[in-house]
């Protein structure tokens, strides 16, 4: 199959839901950063010159714009930028796109899309690295969409954009150059519908974004000490592919949460309850969190990795689980 | 009334450092020395030199991602920010902050924000702390012309004006001259508003707008304006015009140019595709034709002083470079202040 970058990949996705549906505008140009990988942004910029918009650097104006013109029958993809920047539209997200809907007693959909990139990315210091999603799980009323590889990223954009709720796509900066498989006809995958990205008979990993990549390194490492480890990609944590989980530990019996979303209340918190509570009676070992922990993030180098949810943290813990007796 | 010896000297000092700092900060991250997108302030030494030469020391400034101009500007320890931004332990914030939140408490900065906007929401809160207090000093907070997007800043004047109080908002209006991104450069103004300075005035704030690259116009505006903050008769907003500096890329800059000296009094020396900018628009050569045409120095003395600057520069990065990176160990200190962090 064709290898595109997962930067081209989104460029696809946006551009076919363009091509497919006038109402689809984007606000913000800087999907992918402002790396190298820009200008394939021209692309999108030159079809279709009258539904890109360049905002100003006013997030929670923008945040709000999105889900106004959504309530009034349109669909915005609006990019946020770098992540940490989504406190600065916290109650336009949170106070408003997450509770229309509910708010009118159903009667009011909101068909935005927010995009945003996430995550450590090397130098990113305090306001530039942040991992918002498990606040914005906690924000009750918003999809959660979490793409880890070129494919993945293609089909759930597609989805994401044809959801009738305000859906949040975290993007991590560091996935943007990734090489993978993508089909060049139109697909897509549905939200809630997790994925295995490795089979394995030992110990369950679950991952999300950019730390799915870094599973998979661990589970080829793990693979040559013998250890099989299963990688379990939810790829949407709103809605949430319970079944998949579940069904893997019962497989495994061991689990492993990674996750760049902070130790206390993050992403690997939640999946490690919901496993406790609902697949107790499976579990051969406690359940062990691979995340960052409570403290903002560092500049210096040093001080950054000693953050970082790195391969050799997770294959020390699945050996961990695996070891339990 | 032009500007006497001693202070032109004082502010052409502070430019000299900024530029050879901000030009040993390209050449180390040419060596791959840190890691990080970075801004640098090369272009708008005068306005952030001739700002800061207006101010006490019990001043405080906010100040944002492109800050190198404003601590070395203030007269804080080169070797100390280089440091920061080289991540290592003698950094000011002890390798926490890097480039992006470069802060000195001791010189009355306070916390740095990479938030677009955030530091005018900052420096507000400290004249509020200062006149909570009844003291005489004042708060400056230097932003770019992109913050004026934020609802934060149009709040915070509100809020200034209100409350009358001790707030110099200094907006370096680094667009002039970029190019947008619909032509294939990088991010620039994105402002209905014809003009900047009407934006605070709605507020009743008492705005000025100066050639950023004039280091006497801005002393002068700057001096006007703290005097007033100081009187209790509320905020001012200086709006300091530079024309972009042709190596400022928003992420990785480059050294378009490097610094000659002599091209101030030879222009023959300046050639390359940048010339128009060297010629009309670098601030440090104007303020040496300015230093000698006024008298106030001769070339000679300014090939010594801006040699000496080199070299303080070069001194310090060589120290910077020496300091060790923190262990690892430390990574969860300061998360709170001592009487808390376990």
């Amino acid at each position: 199959m064709r290898k595109i970058s997962y930067a081209a990949a989104i460029v696809e996705a946006l551009r076919q839901s363009m091509a497919e549906d006038p109402r689809v505008s984007l606000v913000g140009s800087y999907v992918l950063g402002l790396g190298p990988k820009r200008v394939l942004m021209d692309q999108i910029r030159a079809e279709f010159p009258d539904r890109i918009f360049d905002p100003p650097t006013s997030e929670a104006a923008i945040v709000s714009l999105g889900a106004g013109a959504a309530m009034a029958g349109a669909r915005p993809f609006v990019d946020i930028g770098t992540a940490s920047f989504t406190y600065v539209a916290w109650s336009p997200l949170v106070n408003e796109a997450a509770v229309a809907c509910y708010m009118s007693g159903g009667s009011q959909r909101v068909p935005v899309v927010y995009h945003m990139l996430h995550g450590l990315r090397g130098g990113g210091a305090a306001q530039h690295s942040h991992s918002p999603q498990a606040m914005l799980w906690n924000a009750a009323g918003l999809e959660l969409v979490l793409p880890s590889s070129p494919y993945d990223v293609k089909g759930l954009i597609r989805s994401a954009i044809k959801s009738d709720n305000p859906t949040l796509v975290v993007n991590h900066a560091r996935l943007m150059d990734i090489e993978g498989d993508v089909p060049v006809d139109d697909y897509e995958i549905q939200l809630g519908r997790g994925d295995i990205k490795r089979r394995g008979r030992d110990a369950t990993v679950i991952a999300t974004s950019f730390i799915v990549q870094t599973a998979l390194s661990a589970a080829e490492q793990l693979a040559k000490e013998g250890i099989e480890t299963e990688v379990v990609d939810p790829r949407t944590l709103v809605p949430l592919d319970r079944e998949l989980i579940l069904d893997s530990v019962k497989r495994t019996g061991r689990l492993v949460v990674a996750d760049e979303t902070n130790l206390s209340c993050g992403i690997a918190s939640e999946l490690s309850a919901i496993v406790a509570e609902h697949g107790f009676k499976s579990l051969r070992a406690p359940i062990l969190r691979v995340t960052r922990p409570d403290i903002p993030t560092p500049f210096s180098k040093p001080l950054e990795d000693a953050i970082t949810p790195t391969a050799e943290r997770i294959c020390a813990a699945v050996r961990q689980v695996v070891a339990w007796k | 009334m032009p500007l006497d010896r001693k202070t032109s000297l004082s502010i052409f000092e502070r430019m000299l450092m900024i530029r050879h700092f901000e030009e040993a900060v390209i050449d180390l991250y040419r060596q791959k020395k840190f890691v990080s997108h970075y801004h640098l302030y090369i272009g708008q030494e005068a306005t952030g030199a001739a700002v800061l030469e207006a101010l006490n020391e019990a001043d405080l400034v906010c100040t944002t991602h492109r800050n190198h101009g404003h601590i070395i500007g203030r007269g804080c320890n080169p070797m100390r920010a280089l440091a920061e931004i080289l991540g290592r332990v003698d950094g000011f914030n002890g390798g926490r902050s890097g480039t992006l939140h470069i802060s000195d408490r001791s010189r009355g900065f306070l916390s740095t924000s990479a938030i677009v906007g955030g530091c005018a929401g900052l420096a507000t809160g400290a004249a509020f702390g200062i006149k909570s207090k009844r003291e005489s000093n004042v708060a400056v907070g230097f932003f770019g012309d992109g913050a004026l997007e934020e609802g934060l800043v149009i709040e915070s004047f509100n809020i200034a004006a209100l409350w009358k109080l001790p707030v110099l908002y200094v907006c370096e209006n680094n667009s002039a001259g970029a190019i947008g991104p619909q032509q294939g450069g990088y991010p620039t103004a994105i402002s209905a508003a014809q003009s900047f300075t009407q934006l605070p005035a709605a507020y009743g704030i008492e705005t000025v707008k100066v050639d950023g690259a004039d280091m006497q116009a801005v002393h002068m505006a700057a001096k006007t304006a703290i005097d007033r903050c100081r009187r209790g008769a509320g905020p001012v907003f200086i709006e300091a015009v530079t024309l972009r500096w042709p190596g400022s890329s928003p992420l990785w800059p480059e050294a378009a140019t490097t610094t000659d000296m002599r091209a101030a009094w030879e222009p023959s020396r300046m050639s390359g595709p940048h010339v128009d900018w060297l010629r009309n628009h670098d601030p440090l050569l104007r303020a040496a034709r300015e230093l000698i045409s006024a008298g106030h120095a001769s070339e000679q003395e300014i090939l010594a002083q801006d040699e000496a600057a080199r070299a303080r520069i070069a001194a310090a990065a060589t120290d910077a470079m020496e300091s060790p990176f923190p262990s690892p160990s430390t990574v969860t200190s300061h998360v709170f202040h001592s009487a808390r962090s376990g």
